[in-house]
């Protein structure tokens, strides 16, 4: 029973001291530096890019081929959150070249867009995007979705859902309540929610 | 003036901007992210709206210049002003935005001249206000006082 305690305990702290690290991709400087400042509100760790492109090339994906000088393990990318109208690559393509590939697929992507136009918003979540979030953006959209993620994250896997489950109390997002009255939860896969 | 006068005076230039749709609600929003960690959060994204602001208006005026006009052109630089100006709480520059892209929509020209105008006086009007509010914010730290946020 202690040696069983002993290991639960040494692998506490990967789970509740997680960090995520969000990609975001945005051709407003302005905006850029919006999302990222409620990025790091959210404890997340932030990286902005200002398009698609170079997105994809920081994922490693510029060539179609998985790049493997990369460290994967420091560059790991725990959410993408996009904007959708973008010159050169708009969201919506740089979500499809994300689903499409092996390796970043299971990555959840965000889509954020000033307009609220419900056939994009079913293209978009039909693609697989996680969500789709009405700009501006909020800090409660941001927490709701890094909240969100986080649960996500530790249910991958039939080890980290046992963790999960007695670890609850280490981590304060899981009782974050869902506002299902806020415009942009309407717009959101509320089965995955 | 003293620290007290000078929060009076900002926290009334604060809520008229707001009463006359200088500023909305995402402004506030702004404030909100603001901290020790990051103190001149809201400053610096209003510059950055600035300079935007700026060269989209020159982005509009070349385009709207052009014979033909491809109001296409135009309607993706009003369309990223719209979305900037949305981002800082600008409502009355927005709200512009808006009608500027029906204009460009049914491409018309005489439409188009006059909401850049409108535009551009929009812009001027507020950026005088927000710099007469960051001139507030200065003197209050100045003389060691704390900023009054909108309520």
């Amino acid at each position: 029973m202690a040696a069983a305690a002993d290991l639960f305990i040494q692998r506490l702290p990967e789970v509740s001291v997680r960090e995520l690290h969000v990609l975001a991709v945005d051709d407003s400087h302005v905006d850029r530096k919006v999302i990222e400042r409620l990025l790091k509100i959210s404890s997340c760790k932030v990286t902005v890019v200002d398009s698609g492109t170079r997105a994809l090339q920081y994922l490693g994906l510029d060539g179609g081929e998985k790049n493997s000088s990369i460290d994967f393990d420091s560059m790991k990318v725990n959410l993408i959150m996009t904007d959708y109208s973008m010159p050169g690559m708009t969201g919506f393509e740089l979500l499809k070249k994300i689903k499409e590939s092996s390796i970043f697929r299971e990555i959840p992507v965000v889509v954020m867009s000033s307009e609220n136009i419900l056939t994009r918003i079913d293209s978009c979540l039909e693609e697989g995007a996680e969500e789709f979030l009405l700009k501006p953006v909020k800090l409660s959209d941001v927490k709701r979705v890094t909240d969100f993620i986080m649960r996500g994250e530790g249910m991958k896997g039939g080890k980290r859902s046992q963790k999960r489950r007695r670890s609850d109390d280490c981590i304060p997002s899981l009782t974050t309540e869902l506002s299902p009255l806020s415009p942009s939860t309407l717009a959101s896969k509320k089965s995955k929610l | 003036m003293d620290v007290l006068q000078l929060q009076r005076k900002l926290r009334e230039h604060q809520a008229a901007m707001l009463r006359e749709g200088f500023l909305d609600d995402q402004f506030s929003q702004l404030q909100k992210l603001q901290d020790e960690s990051s103190p001149d959060f809201v400053i610096e994204v209003v510059k950055m709206f600035f300079d935007d602001s700026e060269k989209l208006l020159h982005n509009m005026t070349r385009a709207l210049g052009q014979v033909p006009v491809d109001f296409k052109q135009v309607d993706a630089h009003v369309h990223q002003y719209k979305g900037s100006s949305a981002s800082v709480g600008a409502a009355r520059v927005k709200n512009v935005c808006a009608t500027f892209r029906n204009f460009c929509e049914t491409q018309n020209l005489e439409g188009c001249v006059r909401c850049l105008q409108q535009l551009q006086q929009e812009y001027s009007l507020l950026k005088n206000n927000l710099q007469y509010l960051f001139r507030l914010q200065e003197e209050i730290q100045a003389a060691g006082g704390s900023i009054p946020t909108i309520e």
